[in-house]
């Protein structure tokens, strides 16, 4: 692979996966978002591919397969079989509204980029200048962890959060050991799992699942 | 081998008469998609040729302005067509074909057509009017900052020159921050030239009608002018986006060859994009009027990101 296939493959992954991030603040729909969460995972993964194509590195490639099967396919999967258990809450219902939180996330792009340029110039590789991206895609996923309420809103603010520490940690380190990674993602499957059994006990306990409305305790 | 002067002329006549038969071809893709024969593709053509036949009828009321509005729509597009790249690089007042002129140009059409909205003092004129100019308002940041995006790399806000930049480097053509301008730049179109999802140019159905409430009062030989100008704005912003999306087939040259094939390419790639945009619009549903600020606060952030993405992309 020349070096200028691999740097605008490089960088065109990086942007989808921060753009990924960006749509799930646009769509109200939990499905588009679903949707979107899916391609965010194969644009990680292809990340992943490329940079171990590139440095001839076959344990990056099995990590790039690894999060493909976990944030493409597997967790996607469990999401959406939660959206369609609950009928009543197919659309996000955001504190702040779409509009103010797309020139948010534009400004927290801004942030990202202006934070990380200390660690850009730490690693000068075609990879290291993405970090920012990375970054960008952590905090649009903290800002939907403050402003969306619905508990599956919740479980993707987190996954994003997750695939920007991973995007960071592909770029920086160019692969993280396979045992890392397998642990990072082995986690968030986990929690997705949990999310879901939770999910299926609060509906049958208490109805639909705002999180506004747990404020006391059941029997 | 022919002036700028006249390929600039060859320009505008290919959208003033390529703009009709524009509307025509989308209107009838639509019709076959939906499971209808459709008017022929020449149909805008004729109605404009009849609507001209027609008596002058204008507002008792109306000023000086409702008579102007449609004379200027049609002008600026025309001077607007005559500078851009469309069919060669090398137009006449080529300095004249800087993003920011277009855009203030096709605003002066837009701002003088809502004001003759509201000249004839009628309820749906005015809240035609209104929705156009805070719709125009909201695609404005989006506009220039994808403008700005697409500028960075050929280090210039001179539409030709980014057009001569993307034909000589075109390793450049799919950098994010491109794609992310474009993407950008596609909605605003949409929303500028009052296609569905943000207007539903086919109905007259008074609680979602934007573009069609402000042109209400016009009739005769001043709406087939309005008509005119709208179809030929839709063909010249359609024309700027492929250009600058594809440029391949723009000549070059002054050679009346390249001019010719410049401007069947230009046909293919316009009727190819209206194609694609009914075929879009057939699978879509119109967007509530309040929830357009959404959609276009996307079409700002996508512009952001091109910006942004190219200060990290290098």
């Amino acid at each position: 692979m020349s070096a200028s296939t691999y740097a605008s493959a490089l960088g065109l992954e990086a942007a989808a996966v921060l753009l990924c991030a960006v749509v799930t603040l646009w769509r109200r729909s939990l499905g588009a978002i679903v949707r979107a969460l899916a391609i965010q995972g194969l644009a990680l993964a292809c990340v992943a591919m490329v940079i171990g194509l590139h440095q001839r590195d076959p344990g990056l490639v099995v990590v790039g397969l690894l999060v493909l099967a976990a944030k493409a396919a597997v967790v996607p999967m469990l999401i959406t079989r939660v959206v369609r258990g609950d009928p009543g809450s197919r659309e996000t219902q955001p504190l702040v509204n779409v509009p103010a939180s797309l020139v948010a996330a534009g400004a927290l792009t801004f942030l990202a980029f202006a934070a990380t340029r200390s660690v850009t110039a730490l690693v000068p590789t075609t990879a290291g200048r993405l970090i920012p991206l990375g970054l960008a895609c952590m905090l649009v996923g903290f800002f939907a962890l403050v402003t969306r309420r619905k508990a599956v809103s919740q479980i993707v603010g987190i996954l994003l959060v997750d695939n920007g520490v991973a995007l960071v940690a592909f770029l920086a380190t160019a692969g993280v050991p396979l045992l890392v990674e397998l642990g990072a993602s082995l986690d968030v499957l986990l929690a997705v799992i949990v999310l879901r059994v939770l999910a299926t006990h609060l509906r049958s306990r208490l109805g639909p699942f705002d999180l506004d409305q747990l404020t006391e305790l059941h029997d | 081998m022919v002036g700028a002067g006249i390929s600039s002329a060859v320009q505008v006549a290919v959208v003033a008469v390529g703009g009709p038969v524009l509307l025509g071809v989308m209107r009838k893709v639509r019709c076959r998609l939906e499971g209808r024969v459709g008017a022929p593709v020449l149909q805008p053509l004729v109605d404009i040729r009849k609507l001209f036949r027609k008596e002058r009828l204008r507002p008792d009321q109306a000023t000086w302005i409702f008579a102007l509005a449609p004379v200027v729509l049609v002008s600026t597009v025309a001077v607007a067509a005559a500078v851009t790249p469309l069919v060669t690089t090398h137009p006449a007042f080529g300095a004249g074909s800087d993003l920011f002129v277009l855009v203030y140009l096709l605003l002066v059409g837009s701002t003088i057509l809502a004001l003759a909205g509201m000249d004839a003092g009628t309820a749906f004129g005015g809240m035609g009017s209104s929705r156009a100019v805070t719709i125009g308002a909201l695609a404005e940041p989006a506009l220039l900052v994808s403008i700005l995006a697409l500028s960075a790399t050929a280090h210039s806000s001179n539409l030709a020159a980014i057009v001569r930049a993307t034909l000589a480097g075109p390793g450049s053509v799919a950098t994010p921050q491109r794609l992310f301008a474009l993407g950008s730049l596609l909605i605003v179109i949409v929303a500028e030239s009052g296609r569905l999802p943000v207007d539903n140019p086919a109905t007259h159905l008074e609680l979602t009608m934007v573009h069609e409430a402000m042109v209400l009062e016009y009739a005769g030989p001043d709406l087939a002018v309005v008509t005119v100008g709208e179809a030929m704005r839709l063909t010249l912003l359609l024309g700027i986006f492929v250009n600058l999306v594809a440029p391949w087939g723009v000549a070059t040259t002054t050679h009346a060859a390249d001019i010719a094939v410049g401007v069947a390419s230009l046909a293919a790639k316009v009727a190819l994009l209206g194609v694609a945009l009914s075929v879009f619009e057939v699978s879509t549903a119109k967007v509530r009027l309040f929830r357009i600020p959404e959609l276009l606060a996307g079409a700002f952030v996508l512009a952001l990101l091109g910006v942004v993405s190219g200060l990290v992309v290098k």
